[in-house]
């Protein structure tokens, strides 16, 4: 091989992982395959989602190569330009399906909240940074505040699927900072006192959701309706499933929202058990790559934000295939990498590129 | 990281080092945490993968397969000569499932604003909202036209339970005319679902919505109906077939060929005229009924999609009472065409000679009281010739004392009066022969000796339905060979191309002598020559055999006489006639009457006249003159 072309090839590749970025391209391959069969093969939507991933793998790559001290100073522009737009949607976004989450820009529309799966443990693993020296409560209070506005604007658009999201990666920052253990305890029970309150806060639709999983057969063709078909979809898939395109619950639309949220449905029902083991192996590859990465980062903001950033895949993943199956109520949490759309792509993809940058530029710090 | 001014720089390392440490043991929980939501997971997939799957399989099939019955075409009804009395076309309805719709008022409003409703449709509607209770589907318009489907089809999606459906429709070409004896279908009622539950049927009526409910349609329902097919069909969420998976197709219906001539049904039901009457026509040699008619009619076609409340009231309580099936529900006394009978027991059992004759003054006596002969003064010497022919009622009132009423009734009784036919159709009545017996369980009294006179012409508590008279006179008519009546001879499987022919059925043959019956054929002859309908029967080409009668609807108290014009016409006596023809060899043999129409020979001898003279040589009758001595004001 020629040596400038080396030499390319080596600035290509330099910063990215090939573990991680196997089994990315791998979930996507299947991802593909299954929306395939859930878009009853929509060449629009395939070619749609196929060039979200060429885009996403891109921005995978783009923030492989930014190395992640110039990552913890965005942080606080970021965080700030994220609570500003926040605000913006609360106070004029667009209103769709009775949730304000949309800001118009006049050339596109964005999604402030899914800035901030980002910019929220970026500027909590910042802000712990800072004061790594000497860590105390007051500094875990501030990092919850950092935290909660964000959430509370979230949640009041509304977008609990979101919320969750942050809330987790936010919780992840702050156990993985140190919070004692009295104080985590001292939370959960907050959490559980204040159930209650939460519960009167919720949308109707919300308390709908989290009742149906108790009791999906309740309200069967109503609320419980999504938990029933999508558990039925994947029951009926057996050990090896009904085969690729070939889902009867799929394919005479049974299964809502079957290409995005509920995609798991589809999987389950087409590929069966087995289908269900590799793809939760692969989805606990990614995380066991991305704790060992977490595990020997250099710095505290290095390692928090992995580990941040790891445990919220996990949080994507659980949360969703949860809700399909029916241990979790119904929120919007896209399964990481499979369910259709850009955004959520986009999101994993710079976490996962930012998990590569870290590992890559371990070197580069400790020497 | 900021370690310049740091004094102890080993404190600081293992300060580090400590809080990887810490850092990792945290980390470890998280990945041990996630292991365990992991195998959470995992667990909950097999349980529904392994331990659930074969339930959810099954629910997973019965999401997509839906058994969806194919209804039959229910068989036709024809005439002898092959006219279509009941038949069916495919139309488009709208129909509404009532049990999705939240308030169906304003619904019908709005579907009104695209789709002509009619005040009809809505009673109708509600008539049958109250009626079904069912969770099925419920037609509130039918006989779409083509625009009002493309107006309905572009704003269908505003109407969720609301569909048009392709349906097969039975239709009545000549209902009134047929109404009692063909009969109609409707929607099936709660009552007949169990009926059909019990009977174990009910599986072969998931696709249909309609039973035979009066005469031909209901009695041979089973034939009519049909064999319900299944198709399995794959369907999507929305209940939208996908595509068949398999399917029995559905067998129709067997259709009926009847005995009954339609065009002779249309000849007698236009001769009765303005008045309300029936007649019964039947082949004395078969049983076979030519005609079968109850006046007036009504519009079965009505009653098909479920009658409107308006148009049920006006039907159900008009004077004229259309809905009775006179013919075999409506009872009435023979009045005079019970003498030739009666005659016929007096030779039996020796009570008379044809020669024998009696004084006729005009009335007979009988316990201080006095039974008046309907022409004053009486017929002067009478035989039985001249009884049957001038129908003297002294010879009968004289004849039925010597009798008695228990050697009437036991005579009577061969030829059917009293008795159910066993004709097809169902419900008919019995009538009344009247007998001590009966008396006594009927009114727990005595039966009086006096009362046996007026049975004798036919009065008192004799009451037999149009059907029975015009059995009596075909067994008559055959010699004494009863047939049971069939309005239906031949079942066609339009499938196989087989037809299978009713038999006759023999009821009974009566034990007469031939002479005794000669004598009083010959009688019946002389009526339509010489005697009381000879005037109706001038210049037919053919020799008939008949009877006058006249049924008193009012008691006619002591020393009163009866005016014709005085009464009511409700009150009129109902006039009546007998007959076959030819007299020979009988082919027809039939029963007329026509209520509150005075003497048998004024009204019901001209019906009988035109009815053989159609069926005999085919002569159909000019139209009706609208103006009539009796209804000189006109219509």
């Amino acid at each position: 091989m020629h040596p400038a072309i080396r030499q390319i090839e080596h600035y290509l590749t330099r910063h990215l992982d090939g573990v991680l970025l196997g089994l990315v391209v791998a979930l996507m391959t299947l991802g593909l395959a299954v929306l395939i069969s859930a878009s009853n093969l929509s060449p629009m939507r395939i070619t749609g989602q196929l060039i979200n991933m060429l885009f996403a793998l891109g921005l995978l790559w783009v923030f492989a190569n930014i190395p992640p001290h110039f990552l913890s100073r965005l942080a606080l522009p970021l965080y700030c330009l994220g609570v500003l737009l926040l605000v913006a949607v609360a106070v004029g976004g667009d209103k769709i399906q009775g949730a304000r989450r949309w800001l118009d820009l006049g050339i596109t529309r964005i999604q402030p909240s899914e800035l901030m799966k980002i910019a929220v443990p970026l500027a909590m693993a910042w802000y712990f940074d800072r004061h790594e020296a000497a860590l105390r409560l007051r500094h875990y209070v501030v990092a919850t505040f950092i935290l909660v506005v964000p959430i509370a604007l979230i949640v009041k658009q509304p977008d609990l699927g979101t919320a969750v999201l942050i809330t987790a990666a936010g919780f992840f920052v702050l156990f993985l900072a140190g919070l004692h253990w009295r104080i985590i305890a001292g939370l959960a029970a907050l959490v559980i006192g204040s159930l209650p309150f939460v519960w009167g806060a919720l949308h109707d639709y919300q308390r709908q959701r989290i009742l149906m999983l108790l009791d999906p057969s309740q309200d069967p063709l109503g609320a419980g309706y999504h938990t029933i078909q999508s558990t039925i979809a994947v029951g009926s898939g057996g050990w090896l499933g009904k085969g690729w395109l070939s889902g009867t619950q799929t394919h005479l639309d049974f299964i809502p929202e079957r290409t995005t949220d509920f995609v798991f449905a589809v999987f389950g029902e087409e590929f069966g058990l087995l289908g269900c083991v590799v793809l939760l192996g692969l989805f606990l590859s990614v995380i066991s790559r991305g704790m060992l990465i977490t595990a020997n980062a250099p710095t505290m903001f290095t390692r928090l934000l992995a580990g941040a950033i790891t445990l919220t895949f996990f949080t994507y993943a659980f949360v969703n295939i949860g809700m399909v199956i029916g241990i979790l109520p119904v929120v919007g949490v896209p399964l990481p990498l499979i369910s259709y759309g850009g955004t959520s792509l986009a999101s994993i993809c710079i976490g996962i590129g930012i998990l590569m940058s870290i590992h890559s530029h371990k070197k580069l710090v400790q020497t | 990281m900021s370690n310049g001014l740091s004094i102890n720089p080993g404190v600081e390392i293992r300060n580090a080092q400590l809080e990887i440490h810490h850092f990792r043991v945290r980390l470890v929980i998280a990945a041990g945490f996630v292991l365990a939501m992991f195998l959470l997971l995992a667990g909950r997939i097999v349980y529904l993968q392994v331990v659930k799957h074969g339930e959810l399989y099954t629910l997973a099939e019965a999401n997509r397969i839906s058994i969806v019955p194919v209804a039959p075409n229910r068989g036709l009804i024809a005439d002898r000569n092959g006219i279509v009395l009941a038949h069916n076309y495919s139309a488009y309805t709208l129909e509404v499932q009532p049990h999705r719709i939240a308030n169906l008022d304003s619904l019908i409003d709005e579907v009104a604003t695209l789709v002509e409703i009619t005040p009809r449709d809505r009673r109708r509607f509600k008539k049958l909202l109250e009626e079904t209770k069912s969770v099925g589907t419920l037609p509130i318009r039918t006989r779409l036209t083509d625009e009002e489907i493309a107006r309905f089809a572009a704003h269908r999606y505003r109407f969720p339970g609301v569909e048009i459906n392709a349906r097969l429709f039975r239709q009545y070409p000549q209902g009134e005319i047929f109404s009692h004896v063909v009969g109609h279908i409707g929607r099936i009622n709660q009552r007949e679902v169990e009926q059909l539950e019990a009977d174990g049927l009910i599986a072969n009526y998931r696709g249909s919505d309609y039973i035979g409910k009066t005469g031909l349609e209901q009695y041979y329902e089973r034939y009519l109906h049909g064999t319900t097919g299944v198709e399995e069909v794959e369907v999507d969420s929305g209940g939208r077939p996908v595509r068949t998976l398999s399917s029995t197709p559905a067998v129709s219906g067997h259709n009926l060929v009847l005995h009954l001539d339609a065009r002779l049904q249309e000849v007698a039901y236009n001769a009765i005229g303005e008045r309300r009457g029936s007649l019964v026509a039947i082949d004395p040699a078969t049983g076979g009924v030519l005609a079968f008619v109850s006046k007036p009619g009504f519009d079965v076609n009505l009653f098909v999609d479920g009658i409107d409340s308006v148009n049920w009231n006006e039907l159900n309580n008009s004077p004229d009472k259309p809905l009775v099936n006179r013919a075999l529900n409506g009872t009435y006394p023979p009045g005079s065409t019970f003498k030739p009978y009666m005659a016929l027991a007096g030779l039996a059992y020796g009570k008379r000679t044809p020669q024998q004759t009696i004084r006729d003054p005009g009335y007979f006596m009988f316990g201080g009281h006095q039974f008046r002969d309907s022409r004053p003064g009486g017929h002067g010497i009478v035989d039985m010739y001249k009884s049957i022919v001038m129908s003297s009622d002294t010879y009968y009132y004289m004849l039925a004392n010597d009798l008695g009423i228990d050697a009437i009734a036991r005579f009577m009784a061969q030829f059917g009066f009293g008795s159910r036919t066993g004709i097809d159709i169902s419900g008919e009545s019995a009538g009344v022969l009247p007998s001590q017996e009966w008396k006594l369980r009927r009114f727990n009294t005595k039966w009086f000796p006096g009362e046996t006179i007026s049975i004798g012409i036919g009065q008192g508590y004799n009451s037999y339905t149009p059907l029975q008279l015009a059995q009596a006179i075909a067994t008559l008519a055959n010699d004494g060979v009863a047939y049971r009546p069939r309005i239906v001879s031949h079942i066609e499987d339009f499938r196989a191309q087989e037809r299978t022919l009713i038999e006759s059925q023999r009821a009974r043959t009566l034990d007469l002598k031939r002479e005794h019956l000669a004598v009083v054929k010959n009688a019946l002859v002389g009526v339509a020559k010489e005697g009381t309908s000879a005037r109706s029967f001038a210049g037919a080409a053919y020799v008939s055999a008949g009877k006058t009668g006249t049924a008193q609807v009012i008691g006619i108290k002591q020393g009163e006489k009866y005016v014709e014009s005085k009464v009511h016409e409700q009150l009129r006596d109902h006039s009546l006639y007998i007959a076959y023809a030819p007299a020979e060899k009988p082919r027809i043999a039939l029963a007329v009457i026509v209520e509150n129409a005075g003497f048998g020979a004024r009204a019901a001898a001209p019906v009988a006249r035109k009815v053989l003279d159609y069926y005999l040589l085919g002569k159909v009758p000019a139209p009706e003159r609208r103006v009539r001595e009796d209804h000189a004001s006109g219509h």
